[in-house]
């Protein structure tokens, strides 16, 4: 290059000064490092790509839960301070986990929507010792075969997703002796749903019409619906994820079908995207903000106020599980993982903003908790852009087990590794 | 499967081309003339999605389908003067780069203003409903929207072939420095090709806005299928590109249809490889002396 010859000694001062002067900014940040009046919790998650826009929701509510927390006094009377990074992918989510643990020396990741980030931090997690809290990820495999010792899961898994929805199918008689004609993503989380969704549907004496696998790029789905209008299915599932289920949604109004409509995995910021008269069927959540209980009605008015839009269901996952690591560190006034994980595995409570407590079942470190079955409003019932659904009672009903929607042992087992 | 689905799958998938076409003649428009390979192309479908949802209030979806691209293409001419015709003469990598950082800047911008969770909008009212041809039934707005892709494409053209504007724009494809040598400045025709590519980009996104999601990565989602249109039809050929976009829309059509749904968008790729192994210029591709 040309330029060698044009580095001047000026440029060389001013290189040098630049130099000086990022140090000079960046050495005050090293010192707070290791100050004692902060304790440091690391936020990963996608800010970017197609999970981005939940990344996004999960982001401010962990913002919103600090800021809680610390006007409630902090952590043992710490200040809490939040990292936030965007994960972008597993290979960068494992490198900044193990920089937030190693350089920052949080006390615990809280976090990730994708399974696989999910995965890769876990392993960070374990090698470093330090609590890791999965806020997003469902895959049954992180709670089975990937399970490790040292993550947790606030979001449900899998199972949970397509045993709380399931009911409502059963109840409106879509399954036994039904057709169903599902349409998975064709990643990962996808694979595992797929596999979740077709025990269910054998074990309850259904069939498929039809099964297709759709490339995580497809924004199309013309080809697709023109398939399932001529296979005249009881039920369309959809195993899809992020912008493809508001993209269906859209084209599947435009096409104007009216086959019964359901899905295993679902996030409400997508039932908002596809709007008033394209967002139809029934899908599960693991919370929403018409909940009416008092710790679910302060968490929406707080978070309206603070960013002039309710919470979806990614806010909460990060929201709680926030406030269950504050809660756990005060009640042992200590931050050591190993603690903090021995107080969960004895099945401590936690309120989870819902009717019942939650806790961490200590076999696969899965929350249980209730869920919920969300079903479209006709659209002469929609009262604004927000209140587009109306939700099931809890599931389990308030006389059941929480455990029983979550995967049993034979369907899902997991050794933690030693 | 029946022969009827079969024919509707394939009638679908050349509608389904189509729509990348929008995208894909402005990059080749714009390559072709200027040697630049805008990677920020997809970031102005993006921003044409983005106005049609706040112009829309005020002017509705007719209003927005005028105004929308129009600002598009003004934008257009701006990044040409202030970006673009710095990089005419330079390594193509260069100007890469830069258009590149110009997606990432345009995404992000997107993304601070209207935040990063998907936006609502729908088909207008007057637009909803569904055609039958034979018993070939069909979403009526996207019959509509065929119809005006199509008017377009053939607007273009005959903007291309039989005015002035256009063979000034074909002589400075194939040769800009015998141009230059006749005394006619190429710098407006770039302005004007700029904002006529960035703009179609800009309709792209206003057509598409009822019926895909709108978020700010959505331009991301089209350019990768958009330039491989392009290399399939190959350079500085308009018919080249149509043929590619309809061949792409029909592939990937046919293999969702006959149920090898999961490989439809590997199929296209695997489509551009064997169309660059046989004819390294594309399907059509003319010989332009500056870029072999």
């Amino acid at each position: 290059m040309s330029n060698n010859s044009q580095f001047t000694r000026r440029s060389l001062l001013k290189t040098a000064g630049g130099i000086a002067l990022v140090s000079g900014i960046s050495a005050p940040a090293i010192l707070r490092a290791q100050t004692a009046d902060v304790i440091k919790i690391g936020h990963l998650t996608p800010r970017t790509g197609f999970l981005g826009p939940l990344g996004e929701y999960a982001a401010m509510a962990a913002d919103l839960a600090v800021e809680e927390i610390n006007a409630a006094g902090g952590m043992m009377g710490r200040k809490v301070e939040l990292l936030k990074e965007d994960s972008v992918n597993p290979q960068t989510a494992s490198t900044k986990a193990e920089r937030m643990i190693e350089r920052d020396k949080v006390a615990c990741i809280i976090g990730e929507i994708s399974s696989a980030s999910c995965l890769t931090i876990a392993q960070v997690a374990s090698r470093t010792k330090t609590l890791f809290i999965n806020t997003g990820g469902n895959s049954d495999a992180l709670r089975g075969k990937d399970c490790q010792r040292y993550m947790f899961h606030v979001e449900s898994q899998n199972s949970m997703y397509v045993k709380t929805v399931g009911r409502s199918f059963l109840r409106d008689g879509l399954v036994k002796g039904k057709k169903w004609y599902s349409l998975t993503a064709d990643y990962a989380f996808g694979h595992d749903l797929l596999k979740v969704s077709k025990r269910f549907m054998e074990a309850n004496g259904g069939n498929f019409a039809g099964d297709d696998l759709v490339p995580t790029d497809a924004t199309d789905f013309s080809a697709y619906l023109l398939k399932i209008r001529e296979a005249k299915p009881d039920l369309v599932v959809i195993n899809l994820a992020g912008n493809q289920i508001t993209n269906f949604l859209k084209q599947y109004a435009e096409f104007g079908l009216t086959f019964p409509v359901g899905g295993f995995g679902f996030d409400t910021a997508l039932a908002w995207a596809a709007g008033k008269g394209n967002f139809v069927g029934t899908w599960p959540v693991v919370w929403h903000h018409l909940l009416d209980t008092p710790g679910s009605k302060a968490f929406v008015t707080a978070f309206t106020n603070k960013y002039k839009k309710p919470p979806e269901n990614q806010a909460w996952g990060d929201y709680v599980a926030t406030k269950i690591v504050a809660k756990a560190i005060n009640d042992l006034k200590s931050a050591e993982s190993p603690k903090i994980i021995e107080h969960f595995e004895k099945g401590a409570k936690f309120d989870v903003l819902k009717t019942r407590e939650g806790y961490f079942r200590a076999s696969d470190h899965q929350l249980m908790h209730e869920m919920y079955a969300v079903t479209a409003l006709p659209a002469d019932k929609i009262k604004n852009q927000w209140d587009i659904f109306a939700s099931s009672p809890a599931v389990p009903a308030a006389n059941e087990d929480l455990e029983i929607i979550a995967a049993t042992k034979e369907e899902n087992s997991c050794t933690f590794p030693s | 499967m029946s022969t009827m689905l079969l024919a509707q799958q394939i009638l679908n998938g050349l509608l389904d081309g189509v729509y990348y076409l929008l995208i894909a003649l402005g990059l080749s428009l714009i390559f072709s003339l200027g040697g630049i390979v805008n990677l920020a192309h997809g970031a102005f479908y993006a921003i044409g999605a983005y106005l049609t949802l706040v112009l829309s209030p005020y002017l509705g979806f007719g209003g927005s389908f005028v105004a929308a691209p129009v600002v598009v293409a003004l934008m257009g001419v701006v990044i040409e003067r202030t970006l673009f015709r710095r990089f005419y003469r330079s390594d193509p990598i260069l100007s890469l780069l830069m258009t590149f950082g110009l997606a990432m800047v345009a995404e992000q911008a997107l993304r601070m203003i209207f935040g990063a969770p998907p936006l609502s909008y729908s088909i207008p009212t007057w637009l909803r409903g569904q055609v039958a041809i034979g018993s070939f039934i069909y979403s009526f707005y996207r019959v509509v929207l065929l119809g005006i892709a199509i008017t377009c494409i053939a607007a273009l053209w005959l903007l291309l072939q039989k005015t002035s504007f256009g063979r000034v724009v074909r002589a400075g494809v194939q040769n800009p420095d015998m141009v230059g040598a006749l005394g006619i400045s190429l710098q407006p025709y770039m302005s004007a090709v700029a904002a006529l590519g960035i703009g179609l980009a800009g309709l792209a996104g206003v057509l598409l806005a009822p019926i895909y999601s709108i978020h700010p990565a959505m331009g991301q989602e089209i350019i990768t299928p958009a330039f491989v249109v392009v290399v399939i039809g190959g350079l500085g050929s308009f018919w080249g590109v149509v043929a590619a976009a309809l061949l792409v829309g029909l592939v990937k059509g046919v293999m969702v249809g006959i149920g090898y749904s999961a490989a439809s968008t590997a199929a296209i790729y695997l489509l551009m490889l064997l169309v660059l192994l046989f004819r390294p210029r594309g399907l059509f591709g003319e010989r332009i002396t500056r870029f072999e």
